[in-house]
């Protein structure tokens, strides 16, 4: 099961889709202020991405390749109506917090590029595994990000947390420290920008240190010839 | 003798960083002394704040960085870029304020970009737009002009506003007994209640003087310190020229045009910033264009954005926001503005 474990490999670390990718940026960005909106937001993607992925990858032999590219987005958007309706109907507070960003998952590259990069050339299973490492790849991204947004700019974590939970929910919220003055550009679109970047920073210095850690691969051993007569 | 072969420039001056920042820090002392005079000590605590902070997270991303510190400190552009920082901030704002927005300045603006010299923008001024933006209210409540409001706040009493937050017991009524908007912001409120400009002037913040208490002092602080500058031939004067003009003449026709409705070109002139940034802050030669034509023109652009923003903008001074725009712009001027190289006759 190697190949699984390279997936998984793949999405939450190496090729996390937040972090190396870049993609899908605009929502990543935008509706991570605090750490619910994120949560939510992320975990609406791995249910459209796994879905997605599995219907992409079934229907891989049968779809042309010149209008191959619709057929994703049709299904793509099927399923995203299809989740934004579930949260309309049962979170209904996130709902109106994520607003545009929710059907917006239509558009983010996250979702067809691995449709496109991944899911339509390999099977099933492994599609669906791909669509949850990444979507959770992403999603950890999204926490992340928002945790460290929302600690910045109100001291608090898990506001809001009772409209994706329900209301048992609210005591989860933690306030770290009160402030009289929120500290607004953690909130605010720069902010992210600033804090993704460094957490992109933060990336790359693990990669180097566990780099680092590694011992050197030994040189294969070079092929010597005495002389060489003839070439080829 | 050694002939040594080299490119242009062959003649040169060896100025270290240290004293071009030397002289500048120099400069701007009688201006913040004359802050301290009308403001009270906060001006003073909080420059010292920013410096310390600014060593610090200097130091700490030079040694992240691999880079020799003691070296590094020592040009001192740090310490210059803590000052302004300082005498920016209003007077009595809480120390994470100046802490913020220091670490902001040196560890973002200026080290993450590669340190002195590749910055693109001012690392002072971008430190100020971060905190008004973020501290909108902090950061337009200015502390009260000596003789107005409350006395003004000795050193211990300014210590202890800016570290706890809670005013000593002289104070015990509350920020507002210390601290108000400045007469730019003042005019401002005013204006878009209706009032007239001759209406507004008449309040005791303007104290008689057509720029408000306290305020022209200040300006006339960092024009003197701007002159030595200009005569120790440490700033050209064609970027701080390009930004008194252009003020001038853009407040002027606004005040010939609707003198009710626009503050005149002395209020401008002697208001707000506006000395500092001609000076010193718009003259940094890391973020400025670099022709002598593209610096008038930078300057003069500084000019009409801060008129522009304070006139019609949102916030009551437009000197960050104009300085980080031309900041932008700095590389197109560059780009469109050489000086012709000698015996070279251009396109034509």
């Amino acid at each position: 099961m190697s190949n699984f474990k390279d997936i998984a490999w793949q999405g939450l670390w190496k090729n996390n889709p937040g972090l190396v990718q870049l993609l899908g940026l605009c929502p990543l960005l935008a509706v991570t202020a605090t750490l619910t909106n994120a949560l939510g937001l992320g975990l609406a993607t791995v249910a459209v991405l796994i879905g997605s992925n599995v219907l992409v990858s079934l229907v891989r032999d049968f779809v042309p390749k010149e209008i191959r590219i619709p057929v994703f987005v049709m299904i793509i958007a099927a399923l995203v109506t299809a989740v934004q309706l579930l949260i309309n109907a049962y979170a209904y507070g996130l709902y109106l917090s994520l607003g545009i960003f929710l059907p917006l998952i239509v558009t983010n590259c996250v979702i067809i590029g691995r449709a496109e990069a991944f899911a339509s050339r390999n099977s099933v299973p492994a599609a669906a595994f791909d669509g949850l490492m990444m979507g959770l790849g992403f999603t950890a991204v999204l926490a992340v990000l928002g945790a460290t947004r929302e600690i910045l700019g109100q001291g608090t974590l898990f506001d809001g947390a009772d409209q994706l939970l329900g209301s048992w929910a609210q005591s989860l919220k933690i306030e770290l420290w009160q402030v009289d003055n929120s500290f607004l550009l953690a909130m605010l679109p720069p902010g992210a920008f600033i804090a993704m970047g460094l957490l992109i920073a933060a990336k790359n210095v693990i990669d180097k240190r566990l780099e680092a850690k590694k011992p050197a691969p030994e040189p294969a051993a070079a092929i010597t010839r005495a002389r060489i007569t003839k070439v080829g | 003798m050694a002939f040594r072969i080299s490119s242009s420039p062959h003649v040169r001056k060896d100025t270290a960083t240290q004293a071009v920042m030397q002289k500048v820090i120099l400069a701007a002392l009688p201006g913040l002394a004359v802050q301290c005079y009308f403001f009270g000590w906060g001006s003073f605590i909080q420059v010292l704040l920013a410096i310390a902070v600014a060593l610090g997270a200097e130091a700490a991303v030079l040694k992240l960085r691999g880079r020799t510190i003691k070296e590094t400190l020592n040009d001192q552009s740090a310490i210059l870029t803590a000052l302004l920082i300082g005498v920016a901030l209003p007077p009595l704002a809480p120390w994470y304020l100046v802490v913020i927005g220091t670490i902001f300045a040196i560890v973002i603006v200026k080290q993450l970009y590669g340190g002195l010299g590749q910055n693109l923008f001012n690392p002072a001024m971008a430190a100020y737009v971060l905190l008004l933006v973020s501290f909108p209210v902090l950061m337009t409540t200015w502390a009260a002009p000596l003789g107005l409001g409350a006395d003004n706040a000795g050193f211990v009493d300014a210590l202890k506003v800016i570290f706890s937050g809670v005013g000593a017991p002289a104070f015990a009524l509350g920020i507002d007994g210390v601290s108000m908007a400045t007469p730019l912001d003042t005019l401002k409120t005013d204006l878009s209640m209706g009032l007239t400009a001759t209406e507004s002037l008449q309040k005791p913040i303007f104290g008689g003087s057509s720029t408000g208490e306290g305020w022209v002092w200040v300006n006339l602080a960092y024009l003197a310190g701007g002159i030595y500058l200009l005569a120790s031939k440490t700033i050209r004067w064609h970027i701080s020229t390009g930004l008194l003009g252009a003020l001038f003449v853009c407040s002027l026709v606004g005040f010939a045009l609707s003198p009710d409705t626009h503050a005149s070109p002395l209020f401008n002139l002697f208001s707000g910033a506006t000395m500092l940034a001609a000076f010193f802050i718009a003259t940094d030669p890391v973020t400025a264009a670099t022709s002598r034509r593209g610096r008038l023109l930078f300057g003069a652009l500084i000019g009409v954005l801060i008129y522009v923003i304070r006139t019609f903008g949102g916030y009551p001074d437009g000197v960050a926001f104009a300085v980080l725009l031309a900041n932008l712009c700095a590389p197109l001027i560059d780009y469109y503005i050489k000086p012709r190289a000698y015996g070279h006759r251009g396109h034509s």
